[in-house]
């Protein structure tokens, strides 16, 4: 079957975060879910928030290995942005019917719930990165997000050298682990 | 310093940075130091979360940057125009039908209204300060004087109540309500410690706001304040109470913030439910935290407990621009130094202790 081989190589450079396969996926299948949530009082501001959310459900369950392409990644999006949508409508409270059901779905409440998990965490953590305040928020996104070494962010943040960089980057780390377990509280 | 070379290892430990050497000591330390294989632990879960996070913020970041990229391009479906125009097109009959009929309700009820309604004089706002007996107090002295005139010029001078004020800063300086104040010649403040001579040292009648320095020397300065004056604006419904003299003994209501505007939708001011009466004007509003929102001003007449209070966001505005007036910092030097407190030490206090501990801090206005 050339899609699945096909799809199989879009989900692996999705893994890979290649930019050129998570655009073709993108193309591929926006324009579906976007009339899908037209067509069930949504705007398109919805669908796009929708579509990139479910894009990340799907990017955790491909990183997590475990996508089996036992059913079409149309399908898969197709029911995640279903759900989505539904629980949207239900917070929102717009007066609508039911969601039309054009296809058949298939189950996607645990990725769900797994995604939801993460996404609560991830609410948390930019919460108490926001809190934080400068230069503590840009030093630790530059080191563990950035991956830049300590030589460099020395260099860029003006410190006289590494290791007082380092000093001042276990101080933020500290502050952020402590306003993070607060938070979660 | 210890710590943050611990940290350091446990990193490179979890990066696999280590040399076979290194890595065996580690977790030599580890297999015997419980606490270090627990910070191992615990540092290995914060940092899967700081990682998700950074994916999932890059992930966030590139499906925005393609979005837009395909939307520009056209590669992907732009319909908000599409949807509207179709809705528009499906409904347009209705929506003018339903128009009309919205139009014609909206006349026949207004009609209904204004035929049928008492006619009233338009409420009108009222000050909260004493100027008639201020007034009557004005002529009163004349009379005194022309009674006593050539006889001798110690005639005790007489001062009315105007209204309330409250020291912004310990030093000797009071906010009360514009209209309290203006055209007065002299000023006595009063508080239950004692009675002192003050001047007023600007007035910004726009957004009815005084400020007085106390010039006496009997008087000793406070060390900070109680309250706090606040610089956000206060929540509707939160509740409030205000301590002034609208006679001559001090007097505490309660109440709550009704309007996020005052009169006339006036964003400067609030409206709030709280009984006032004359001599309020100028009586600090505080919220349960003990944080200034508002300083009493006005109340419309002929509509009990409806009143309005000056924002306290404003004090700072108003003095920001005296502080660069430079003809007003000649004439007194010290109000550059002019600190205002903006935290309250009054948070989850009884009413009764806050009551106790703010009294001290609000005075009596009297003008000739």
């Amino acid at each position: 079957m050339g899609t699945v081989t096909n799809e199989q190589d879009l989900l692996e450079g999705l893994a890979k975060n290649d930019r050129m396969a998570i655009e073709t996926i993108y193309k591929q299948h926006y324009n579906m879910v976007q009339s899908m949530i037209l067509a069930n009082s949504g705007y398109p501001d919805d669908a796009r928030d929708i579509f990139q959310e479910a894009m990340i459900v799907l990017y955790e369950k491909v990183i997590s290995g475990s996508f089996e392409l036992n059913s079409q990644l149309k399908t898969y999006l197709y029911s995640v942005c279903r759900r989505l949508w539904l629980k949207r409508l239900s917070q929102l409270q717009r007066v609508s019917p039911e969601v039309e059901g054009l296809e058949e779905r298939i189950p996607v409440e645990e990725d769900l719930e797994k995604h939801e998990q993460r996404n609560r965490d991830f609410i948390v953590m930019e919460q108490a990165m926001n809190s934080l305040g400068e230069p503590c928020k840009s030093l630790l996104e530059a080191y563990y997000l950035g991956k830049k070494s300590m030589v460099e962010i020395a260099g860029d943040f003006g410190y006289t050298n590494a290791d007082n960089a380092k000093n001042q980057k276990y101080k933020c780390l500290m502050r952020l682990k402590k306003i993070f377990s607060q938070i979660k509280k | 310093m210890q710590d943050t070379t611990l940290l350091d290892a446990v990193e490179r430990y979890l990066r696999g940075e280590m040399s076979p050497e290194e890595k065996a000591l580690f977790e030599h330390v580890r297999n015997t130091n419980p606490e270090v294989d627990q910070m191992v632990v615990e540092h290995s879960l914060f940092l899967e979360h700081l990682n998700q996070y950074g994916e999932t913020r890059r992930i966030k970041t590139q499906l925005n940057d393609i979005h837009h990229r395909l939307a520009e391009t056209g590669q992907i479906e732009q319909s908000r125009p599409a949807i509207v125009v179709t809705l528009w097109n499906k409904y347009k009959r209705v929506v003018f039908v339903a128009a009309c009929i919205a139009g014609i309700t909206a006349l026949a009820i207004s009609g209904l209204v204004s035929a049928l309604t008492p006619k009233v004089d338009k409420a009108k706002i009222e000050y909260l300060d004493r100027r008639l007996v201020a007034q009557d107090y004005k002529l009163n002295k004349l009379s005194t004087q022309i009674n006593t005139a050539g006889q001798t010029q110690t005639a005790p001078e007489s001062y009315g109540i105007g209204g309330t004020g409250f020291l912004i800063d310990g030093k000797g300086y009071l906010i009360t309500a514009a209209h309290v104040v203006r055209g007065a010649t002299r000023l006595k403040v009063q508080n239950p410690i004692g009675e002192y001579d003050a001047h007023i040292v600007q007035l910004d009648p726009h957004a009815d706001l005084a400020l007085l320095k106390i010039n006496d020397t009997s008087y000793h300065p406070f060390n900070g304040l109680p309250y706090g004056i606040s610089k956000t604006s206060a929540e509707l419904g939160e509740e409030l109470f205000t301590l002034g003299y609208p006679r001559p003994d001090i007097v505490y209501n309660k109440g709550y913030l009704s309007a996020r505007t005052g009169y006339q939708g006036d964003t400067t001011t609030y409206q709030i439910t709280i009984a006032a009466n004359p001599g309020n004007s100028g009586t600090p509003v505080l919220n349960n935290d003990g944080d200034v929102i508002g300083i009493v001003s006005s109340t419309q007449q002929n509509a009990q407990g409806m009143v309005f209070a000056v924002r306290s966001k404003n004090i700072f505005q108003a003095l920001d621009s005296m502080k660069t007036d430079s003809a007003l910092q000649k004439t007194d030097s010290t109000l550059s130094h002019l600190h205002i407190p903006l935290n309250s030490s009054l948070k989850g206090l009884d009413r009764q202790q806050q009551i106790r501990r703010i009294e001290d801090y609000i005075f009596i206005v009297k003008r000739n």
